[in-house]
């Protein structure tokens, strides 16, 4: 086509030829825009003081876009587009589904809380190192990771994510910072290698990598196809990602050395990509093979629950503290997919959202507190309390938040979790259910005994009343708000939430969207 | 490196070895060649710059910073994405247009621009690490 005299050809066999609505570009416009920033910030070297409002500014965009598509997606179901125009198979789709939607509004809204915060925890040697363009680009690989529709293209914005997260584990190189990225980075690294051979054993059983194009085959080659082997590379790979039991030793090792906002921004998004591709992969892709191993993720999630929660009641760490929580949280999530059926899946979902809004209030809540105490140590940490009175109002309604209390975004998903888990006779996941959110209660209350009631320690002077940044005190705020209705008012979300859940266990709009007229 | 022989002749060597950088770049679009072997190109020239004159002359030489270079890569490579909006076909897709400059028709395209942004963003991302390589390598 490089010659404008070229003759005519039929290009209907190959070519998306209808124009494209306006609307669609909602479904690459999250990937494009945070790339089209991210490489912005980076031209701009000098003008250092410029990044944090470009990219909080970026940031509320990108949230804006979020919730557009997502509205977009309600009202038309899932949307496809091909890069290049090719046709799918051979074009890489992004198809977004309620789901996906779900899942890019919430990181972005963590995102932007992150992107506040930092705004008083980045000072000019982390801006100089380039906080705000690995940011950007983190969330590009974010965004894609949730939008696209194709397996290949997944484990490329993988890459991305994973790349801007090394940059920012480092940020500030120090010794401590070091030794937690090279432990991160290498089990990080062997995950995605995993998912890479894993990619490309699917692709040589399936010859494609369109995941609509694989769901529909998958039920053609369940008799010669090895998808039991592709499928338990898959949960290996992922629940790597995911820090779930037995492979989770990483994420304590690594998420309290970075600064507190690049920690909170971790435990929300990047533990929750690892757990979104699982549930799009074993859900959506692989659903009978996900039924005979539901056992063993069972399993896997109940053993993830308890070994979360003891660690985190051992830990004299905040952010360590705080680490194992978020590895709890995962083995919740485990137990909704092994569960399966619309309570369970649902379930899932509405914890893994859960879990990225609270997670990510909660490390900023630790920075906030080793603000105020001075460190992240229970030994030294006390008095908060006395100090700021409302933030350890906050940090009490997270702390119940996280344990699965009402009136709070936790208390749902759990509901649904151990119903779910009854419906089905599993009666011992619902137990670990119940007692990982009671001995998470004796965890989070455990610290908030000693680091905010117990009277500041002897020789440190009276605890005296603190002021709290607003840039610190915003997002913190904000989280807590949105848990809090979540919790008040979980109808319209748990619609949403229901309606997600039942497109990934029968897809066929999904596959409509990719391939028009031709679904099963 | 302290060789005279080498010292005179880098500077040739160089804009030659960027020269052809360039045309495997342009050529890239139907025969082999193309941004990120032009840009590997263009890295290893100045790469051989730095090895000879210092590491820095050849900052100086290439003004910006690296990681702006690769920067407004990246950016390019987006904007040549998003260039489809305006004819309302998907994300990435290829357009061309046909201007006649002095009587000569000169194909580009929205692929011409995406493969730009490689090339910058491979000589920004590879040199960078190149010139820091040899900064600490040299002294």
């Amino acid at each position: 086509m490089a010659v404008s005299t070229s003759p005519p050809a039929d290009l209907s066999a190959a070519l998306v030829l209808e124009p494209v609505a306006a609307a669609d570009w909602l479904v690459i416009l999250p990937v494009a825009w945070c790339l089209a920033i991210g490489a912005l910030l980076v031209m701009l070297r000098r003008p250092i003081g410029l990044h944090p409002f470009i990219s909080v500014a970026g940031l509320a965009g990108l949230v804006v876009i979020d919730a557009l598509l997502l509205q977009h997606v309600i009202v038309s179901g899932p949307v496809t587009m091909v890069m290049g125009r090719w046709l799918p198979p051979f074009g890489i789709a992004f198809t977004v589904d309620l789901t996906g939607a779900l899942f890019a509004l919430a990181a972005s809204v963590v995102a932007l809380a992150g992107g506040v915060y930092s705004l008083s925890d980045i000072n000019d040697s982390g801006r100089r190192y380039g906080f705000y363009p690995f940011l950007m680009l983190l969330m590009a690989g974010v965004s894609g990771a949730f939008l696209t529709g194709d397996i290949f293209n997944l484990y490329v914005w993988f890459e991305v994510l994973l790349i801007s997260s090394f940059g920012l584990i480092v940020l500030g190189s120090e010794r401590e910072q070091i030794d937690g990225a090279v432990k991160y980075g290498f089990l990080n690294l062997v995950a995605t290698t995993l998912f890479l051979v894993t990619t490309g054993y699917l692709y040589a059983s399936f010859g494609t990598l369109n995941m609509a194009d694989i769901a529909r085959k998958a039920e053609g080659l369940r008799g010669t196809a090895p998808l039991m082997t592709l499928t338990a590379l898959f949960l290996l790979a992922f629940g790597m990602k995911a820090a779930a039991f037995p492979v989770n030793f990483w994420l304590p090792a690594s998420y309290h050395t970075p600064r507190v906002v690049v920690s909170a921004l971790f435990a929300g998004l990047l533990t929750k990509v690892g757990i979104y591709a699982l549930i799009r992969v074993t859900v959506m892709l692989l659903p009978v093979e996900r039924e005979e191993l539901s056992f063993v993720i069972a399993l896997v999630g109940a053993l993830t629950m308890l070994v979360g929660v003891f660690g985190a009641l051992a830990q004299s760490d905040f952010r360590r503290m705080l680490g194992y929580l978020v590895i709890s949280g995962i083995g919740s999530i485990l137990a909704g997919i092994a569960v399966g059926g619309p309570g369970g899946i649902g379930g899932a979902i509405f914890y893994a959202l859960h879990s990225m809004l609270v997670m990510t209030a909660l490390y900023f809540a630790s920075g906030v507190a080793a603000k105020l105490g001075g460190s992240f140590s229970l030994s030294s940490l006390s008095g908060l309390y006395r100090r700021h009175a409302g933030f350890a109002a906050i940090s009490l309604m997270l702390a119940f938040a996280v344990s699965g209390l009402p009136p709070f975004s936790g208390f749902w998903p759990k509901v649904m979790l151990v119903k779910a888990a009854l419906d089905i006779g599993a009666w011992w996941l619902a137990a670990a259910l119940l007692v990982t959110g009671f001995l998470t209660t004796i965890a989070t209350g455990r610290f908030f005994l000693l680091a905010y009631w117990r009277d500041t320690a002897e020789g440190q002077g009276v605890a005296t009343k603190a002021q709290i940044p607003a840039a610190i005190l915003l997002p913190l705020v904000a989280l807590t708000v949105m848990t809090l209705a979540i919790g008040l008012y979980p109808e319209p979300l748990l619609a949403t939430i229901q309606n997600a859940a039942a497109g990934l266990s029968e897809p066929s709009s999904y596959l409509n969207s990719v391939f028009p007229g031709a679904a099963r | 490196m302290r060789s005279v022989i080498f010292r005179a002749v880098a500077p040739f060597l160089t804009s030659l070895m960027v020269l052809f950088s360039i045309f495997v770049l342009l050529r890239g679009h139907n025969e082999p060649g193309g941004g990120f072997i032009g840009g590997l190109i263009a890295v290893s020239a100045l790469a051989i710059y730095g090895i000879a004159c210092g590491v820095e002359t050849v900052r100086r030489a290439i003004y910006f910073h690296p990681m702006a270079i690769a920067g407004a890569g990246l950016f390019a490579a987006t904007i040549a994405g998003l260039i489809s909006i305006a004819a309302r076909v998907p994300f990435m897709t290829g357009l061309w247009i046909y201007p006649s400059l002095l009587g000569v028709e000169v194909p580009l395209s929205t692929v011409t621009l995406f493969d730009c942004g490689v090339y910058l963003v491979v000589v920004g991302a590879i040199s960078s690490i190149a010139l820091s390589l040899e900064e600490r390598g040299g002294e």
